[in-house]
């Protein structure tokens, strides 16, 4: 057989060609791999009993508390952990450096930032869930076309702006006004950037369900509403769920807006109007403390908030893959 | 226009038939009144002219066939007997298209109640993605039906007409519609386009997606309904359209407005063998399109 002039070149090329989208694929794949394999392993060293089930522990406290020479951390004494104790005893600010607060033994827990998180991000999603899916169902079943493109432009460009901005807004609007951080404020900023994504996926779902589902709906006399509650949003379910998770994915890795609303605690608080903790808070400000041991927290944070996402995500799918693929 | 404000005028004009409560009046006898009239009804995408004045009287519990080359514009004229173009942009009639008396182009008539009458098959089988049992029982319970015996009653009545009883009774609750095969998938879309009890049904080339089996199985269906409905079908297919219908309708496009115009209608034996148009013949003959 007759092998063409330039068959090897050809050869040559395409193995070039496959190879470098191999080492692409590869060099798109290591840092995420890295930052997996890092959370991973330094988050998992710093899981504990006490991580899941313990609040802040002020370094100062726990050392006083391990030395036995000052009682255990009190959540209900508003001076507790800055330096001043109450009994009237010098303050333990300088005291020496000897428990393993200091060598990197992770000091109380997160279990207040987990329960903030869950309910900043749950509320948010409450609030973006009615507003985002509707606006989905407009753009996508009602739309007129000059005003659909108007709010999906401002869905892209809202989804595409920086976190730190909708902290803003919800900092000038609400917290500047109620003279107060709270969970609630948090909630809104998140709110903010969850409806652009629900918003989208909604609409993208939905215009994914043939034409002829409609057409059949509105053969048998079905009025465009029905149609849409019973056969379209239930054949789109799965795609609608996966966007409502990366909403919340996206909500609960937020800090930024967080700084501006909800400020954080150092206890389990569930006033909806007072600040409260929240996870990406905790790692961001455990990452920036001098001690180690709240570094080790910082990372012990990150990890629980990665699963956490994850978790939600496994939950959901398999809940809605259930009912969606009731016997295929 | 609301459904209410279509309901009173309505009586005032004396066609509650079509706009409110229903009566249904079906001759048994072998009586040829025209379920359906169409009056110089022309039809328009924007600008475009896609049929030209057609008048036409399909006749009540009989089987029409509308046949012609693509393009021809029957698709758009079966469309239109339920309004189904209402969502398409631009798309607006001319003419009257009389369904029991009443113009369905007529303001106060409300499309979604009228569709409750004409039921529609369409092209490529499209079960919702809901049980079988929920796929028939949608028309139903569109209709605001919420007796649970008695929408198991007329599902299994309307899948034993549909002849796909036996094939699905056993998982009616737990198979989807979109999980039987592409000629079931059909049976079960006319069983549902005929479980709300509709007075006509549309059916636009019904068999095109089909294998010949499962196609003869939908013409014995068509035929096992014949008194019944009045059935309208659009057919690539002149067999089928000999085959299954009393009347025929041939539609052809005109050469230069590019609009569908009828042609010639007539009994479907007259028109097979001895057509009264030149191009009818040249057509059924195959020497055309």
């Amino acid at each position: 057989m007759n092998t063409p002039k330039n068959y090897r070149w050809r050869k040559f090329v395409d193995q070039v060609m496959r190879g470098s989208t191999v080492v692409a694929t590869g060099c798109a794949v290591i840092p995420l791999i890295a930052i997996i394999g890092y959370v991973l392993t330094l988050g998992a060293s710093a899981l504990s009993v006490q991580f899941f089930s313990d609040v802040y522990q002020p370094p100062n406290m726990a050392q006083a508390a391990t030395d036995g020479t000052a009682p255990a951390f009190d959540p209900n004494d508003p001076f507790a952990g800055i330096g001043v104790p109450t009994d009237g005893t010098a303050p333990v600010d300088g005291a020496a450096p000897t428990s393993d607060v200091y060598a990197g033994g992770p000091v109380g827990g997160v279990l207040h930032g987990i329960i903030g998180t869950l309910i900043i991000t749950g509320m948010g999603l409450l609030f973006a869930l009615p507003i985002g899916i509707f606006a989905g169902i407009y753009l996508s079943e009602y739309r007129n076309e000059r005003y659909a493109t108007m709010v999906r432009f401002c869905c892209d460009v809202l989804s595409g702006s920086p976190s730190i901005v909708a902290g803003v807004v919800i900092y000038i609007l609400v917290v500047i006004r109620t003279h107060e951080f709270s969970a609630i404020a948090g909630s809104l900023a998140l709110m903010i950037l969850m409806i652009p994504i629900v918003t989208r996926t909604t609409e993208e779902m939905l215009k994914l369900v043939p034409e002829s589902m409609r057409e059949a709906a509105r053969g048998l006399g079905a009025p465009t509403w029905y149609s849409t509650f019973t056969v379209i949003i239930p054949a789109a379910l799965p795609g609608i769920v996966t966007g409502v998770m990366l909403a919340f994915a996206r909500g609960a890795g937020e800090t930024a807006p967080l700084i501006l609303t909800v400020l954080g605690s150092n206890v389990i608080t569930t006033n909806l109007f007072a600040p409260m903790a929240s996870l990406p808070l905790l790692a961001y400000r455990y990452t920036e403390s001098p001690y180690p041991g709240e570094n080790t927290l910082a990372w012990g944070a990150a990890f629980v908030l990665m699963m956490l996402v994850l978790c939600m995500n496994i939950l959901v799918r398999v809940a809605t893959r259930r009912r969606a693929g009731a016997s295929r | 226009m609301t459904m209410r404000s279509a309901m009173t005028l309505s009586r005032s004009i004396g066609f509650a038939d079509l706009v409110g409560a229903r009566t249904r009046t079906r001759p048994l006898t072998d009586s040829v009144s025209a379920k359906i009239e169409v009056r110089n009804f022309s039809f328009f995408y924007g600008d475009f002219k896609a049929i030209n004045r057609v008048s036409m009287d399909i006749p009540a519990n009989r089987v029409t066939a509308i046949i012609g080359p693509s393009g021809c514009g029957k698709s758009t004229l079966l469309r239109a007997i339920n309004r189904m173009h209402d969502a398409t942009h631009g798309a607006r009639a001319e003419g009257e298209m009389r369904f029991d008396g009443v113009n369905v182009y007529d303001p106060v008539v409300d499309s979604v109640l009228l569709r409750r009458r004409v039921g529609m098959v369409f092209q490529r089988p499209n079960p919702f993605q809901l049980t079988i049992f929920d796929n028939v029982a949608y028309g139903l319970r569109v209709n605001g039906l919420r007796d649970k015996k008695l929408i198991a009653q007329k599902v299994e009545v309307s899948l034993k007409r549909a002849a796909l009883w036996d094939e699905v009774k056993d998982r009616l609750f737990k198979s989807l519609g979109t999980a039987l095969s592409g000629g079931q998938q059909q049976r079960l879309c006319i069983a549902r386009a005929i479980a709300s009890d509709p007075e006509v049904i549309l059916m636009d080339e019904p068999c095109s997606a089909l294998d010949p089996i499962a196609s003869l199985k939908i013409e014995d269906l068509i035929d096992d309904l014949r008194n019944q409905f009045t059935i309208v079908i659009v057919t690539h297919n002149m067999q089928q359209a000999a085959r299954v219908s009393d009347v025929t309708a041939f539609m052809l496009m005109n050469r230069s407005t590019r609009a569908g115009e009828l042609i010639e209608l007539g009994h479907t034996d007259k028109m097979f063998t001895a057509p009264s148009d030149q191009r009818t013949e040249d057509y059924i003959s195959g020497q055309f399109g």
